[in-house]
């Protein structure tokens, strides 16, 4: 398109003085050279921009094959490529890191299921019946999802230790406890993620169902669900990676090492001593990362629908 | 918005007065395995209520065993009687929203107004007990009893044969009384019926329990306990602080100081000097009136406030003009490439935040870090250690970090602008800077404005970046708390609350919380309205 491209060779008016349909159609030679300026920029831009955000991604990479041991010994990109953090990674009992791994992944899986079923029970009936307090309803979703759970940690925190005391399978330290206390926060961002998705979901389906004799359940089960798949799935996605990057509760409810999750296992065994811990560390981060990486780019289409969602209407 | 949110087609759904016969009729007969799942689920759902509210009742706790029967009502009768089928499907998601969030918010609302935290941890009983456990030192030249430890349902339990003969039986909770079925070895008890006497193996092995006993002498904990350093022997400590219940107060026999509740949640001396533990008591606004006048605490804390402001400011507006300007550049069809440049540059929001943060520390490592030895030649520049190069190291990875959220939204967005409008533009001959300044970015601002604002919201609580990066320092060491230059709100409370150093304040820290809470309503409310966000909730 040839408007961005004159966009990005004169931010001043003055300079493209004759710029009206006419020269369009016929570009001028100076107008010519000027668009194809204006094409170079972008590619710098692109090319720039892309190293920077790439970079520090390399970097790890770079760390986590190279043996010498330090932070120090890790400044060349890729000057030497073994695989002895990874081995070394998983053979540390004080840093548990495969436990840490599985109990993200269940944390995560657990709380992603969770939160798609009881925002996706809510949503169903935010945008398919008619009651009063809906509205009422829905802004509350929104307006308690200001104040952050992490604002709320001291009183979670003494409410698990009081929950412990009735129920220790669910107290401090459990995983079980940790993930109750996510879905607390099922109802948010994500109701409405599919309730405006399942608002898109014709209801002349419902209907057609509903005369043959399905029951609300199953229209929702078998229906509704089956249809809105993507937002289930980014809802889903959503849902794990704010589980594993979740620091602060995390941190104050689980205490074991083996019951810790990566936020928190990797942040402490990278805070004893940075140097030396580090080409173990990258290893991790790699490992870590990985699944969350391929995650995202595999449904990165229903993602970027999700986020624009919000922002077009 | 389509057709389903259309108020014709709800109230086909919704209210639906006609064919009441047949609707009557399908919703009548569920399913025998739907019946069953919520049977099955309601029962087990009311086992786990029965046993919470037995093990309640058993501590006294009243107000919450009634709390949570109450709550089970309601559940089975909203799910076992037919129609609010709205409340059968919000009620899951509800409880536990309920519970962990709504509960924590009232919750932290009522910490804050209280003394909650290192040493005031326990009830007043509590501290009385400890403090009297705490200050039990041997009665000088008093008489060894003979001791065998024994033990019953897991309980330990001394026997003890007192200078006169006598066999006498105690525990931690149980003051001596006489051992009448003792059974002697000579003229030391040696075991008692009902109760197991520990072997020598055994007594190691519980080793550590029995050196804490301290089995009280009567009724009064003022009149001493029986301790044993050995196991073998038990010998009378007495406390060196007495409590006297009249008065209310513990006065130190060897000095004679009285130590009095004048309502601070300790026990003061006249001097000032209080005993700990205290215990946790109401202090109304103390919390909230602490943080805005003691100057200890409020000039850190002041700093950290504007410093948050300035961090999420930036972080949005910064985010907000790269990812903008990104999504203009890269949004020309003649761009080879142009979606693996996407791929690349929404990169880093596909990274796991923690793990980002925490590279980027290694990255700015003063010493070691990448960036000063292959970017600066080696020179030891304090990016994460000097007060103001850490915070411009903040925004940069937070910039690094944010942009391709921005980026993606805005590139949704620019494409949703009508290509009429920029044309027509374009025959009043508008310049392309015109065009998007007039054109395009008011369109942008109309959808992106209410992310800007949750954006900002999600800033001003940006724990991961801050903490993982920094940690919130360097240390500020001009203040008494543990507070450093980059610690925005949200570390501060956490800092405060489970800091390693300096006592961890419960109370000031959920002050603090409500603080922040009652700030990014405020701005949000304020800005939601501006938008008219919240008016499109239909």
């Amino acid at each position: 398109m040839h408007t961005d491209a004159q966009m990005a060779t004169s931010n001043v008016p003055a300079v493209n003085p004759r710029n009206h349909p006419a020269a369009r159609t016929k570009m001028q030679p100076s107008q010519r050279r000027r668009t194809s300026l204006g094409l170079f920029g972008k590619y710098a831009v692109a090319v720039a921009t892309s190293l920077i955000a790439i970079f520090p991604i390399l970097y790890i990479l770079s760390a986590s094959l190279n043996p010498n041991g330090s932070l120090a010994g890790s400044a060349g990109l890729f000057s030497q490529l073994s695989l002895e953090n990874y081995l070394d990674l998983f053979d540390d009992p004080a840093q548990p890191f495969g436990a840490w791994f599985v109990n993200t992944l269940i944390i995560g899986l657990m709380t992603a299921a969770g939160t798609v079923l009881l925002g996706g029970l809510a949503a169903y009936s935010f945008s398919r019946m008619r009651f009063s307090g809906r509205r009422f309803g829905l802004i509350t979703i929104l307006l308690v999802q200001m104040f952050p759970q992490l604002l709320a940690v001291i009183a979670i925190f003494l409410l698990m230790k009081g929950i412990g005391d009735i129920f220790p399978a669910l107290g401090l330290n459990t995983h079980a406890g940790l993930i109750v206390v996510y879905l607390g926060g099922a109802l948010g961002v994500n109701t409405y993620l599919m309730y405006g998705f399942f608002n898109t979901v014709p209801a002349s389906i419902d209907e057609a169902a509903k005369l043959d004799g399905a029951g609300h359940a199953r229209i929702f089960f078998t229906i509704i669900l089956r249809l809105s798949a993507p937002v289930l799935a980014v809802v889903a996605l959503l849902a794990f990676i704010a589980t594993v990057n979740e620091f602060v509760i995390a941190s104050v409810l689980l205490t074991d090492p083996s019951k810790k999750t990566l936020a928190v296992g990797l942040y402490q065994f990278i805070a004893q001593e940075t140097s030396a811990n580090w080409p173990v560390f990258a290893a991790g981060a790699v490992i870590a990362a990985l699944p969350v990486v391929l995650l995202f780019f595999a449904l990165q289409k229903y993602i970027v629908g999700g986020l624009t969602a919000g922002a077009v209407k | 918005m389509t057709s389903a949110t259309t108020p014709e087609v709800d109230s086909t759904i919704v209210a639906r007065p006609p064919r009441p016969d047949r609707r009557r009729a399908l919703s009548a007969t569920p399913s025998v395995r739907a019946t069953m799942i919520k049977i099955v689920s309601l029962g087990l759902l009311d086992a786990l209520v029965f046993y919470a509210a037995f093990v309640l009742t058993f501590n006294s706790e009243w107000v919450l065993a009634v709390g949570v029967v109450a709550a089970a009502v309601v559940i089975n009768v909203i799910y076992l009687r037919r129609g609010w089928l709205p409340a059968k499907y919000l009620i899951p998601g509800t409880v536990f929203l309920l519970i962990f969030q709504v509960y924590a918010i009232v919750y932290s609302g009522y910490v804050a107004f209280t003394n909650y935290g290192d040493g005031h941890m326990i009830s007043k009983e509590s501290a009385i007990e400890a403090l009297i456990d705490k200050s039990l030192v041997r009665v000088p030249e008093s008489p060894a009893y003979g001791l065998v430890v024994v033990e019953r349902l897991g309980q330990l339990a001394f026997l003890v044969t007192d200078p006169e003969g006598e066999a006498l039986l105690g525990s931690d909770e149980q003051p001596l009384r006489p051992a009448d079925n003792a059974e002697f070895a000579g003229d030391r008890a040696i075991a008692v019926d009902g109760y197991t006497t520990l072997d020598f193996s055994e007594m190691i092995a519980d080793q550590k329990r029995i050196a804490a006993m301290s089995v009280p002498l009567t009724d009064d904990p003022n009149d001493g306990a029986l301790r044993t350093p050995d196991g073998s022997q038990a010998f009378v400590y007495a406390a060196t602080m007495q409590y006297d219940e009249e008065a209310d107060a513990f006065v130190d026999t060897a000095t004679g100081t009285v130590y009095e509740d004048t309502g601070e949640g300790a026990f003061v001396a006249p001097n000032g000097t209080e005993l700990r533990p205290g215990w946790k008591i109401d202090v109304g606004l103390q919390n909230f009136v602490d943080a805005f006048t003691e100057e200890s605490i409020r000039q850190p804390l002041l700093a950290v406030l504007i410093w948050t402001f300035v961090f999420a400011g930036f972080t949005v507006a910064a985010t907000f003009a790269v990812g903008v300007f990104l999504a203009v550049m890269l949004n020309d069809e003649r761009l080879r490439f142009r979606r693996t440049f996407r791929v690349l540059v929404i990169l880093p929001y596909a990274f796991p935040v923690f793990l980002s943060a925490i590279i980027w520390s290694g990255m700015l490592n003063p010493q070691f870090g990448i960036i000063n030895q292959v970017f600066f030649g080696g020179a030891a520049i304090p990016w994460l250690t000097d007060p103001v190069l850490a915070k411009l190291s903040i925004l940069t990875v937070s910039l690094w970090l944010g942009y391709p959220y921005m980026f993606l939204v805005a590139t949704g967005a620019l494409q949703s602008i009508p290509e009429e409008y920029v044309e027509a533009a374009k025959v009043d001959g508008a310049s392309p800077w015109a065009i998007f300044r007039h054109v395009k970015l008011p369109l942008l601002m109309v959808s992106m404005a209410p992310l800007l604002i949750a954006s900002f919201a999600f800033n001003f609580n940006n724990f991961n970046l801050i903490y993982m990066l920094t940690r919130g320092g360097p240390q500020d060491i001009n203040t008494g708390m543990n507070v450093g230059a980059t610690d925005i709100l949200i570390t501060l409370v956490y800092k405060v609350a489970f800091g390693e150093t300096g006592g961890r304040d419960f109370g000031l820290a959920s002050a603090f919380s409500i603080i922040i809470f009652v700030m990014v309503a405020i701005i949000s409310v304020v800005s939601f309205r501006r938008t008219k966000a919240l008016e499109e909730l239909n």
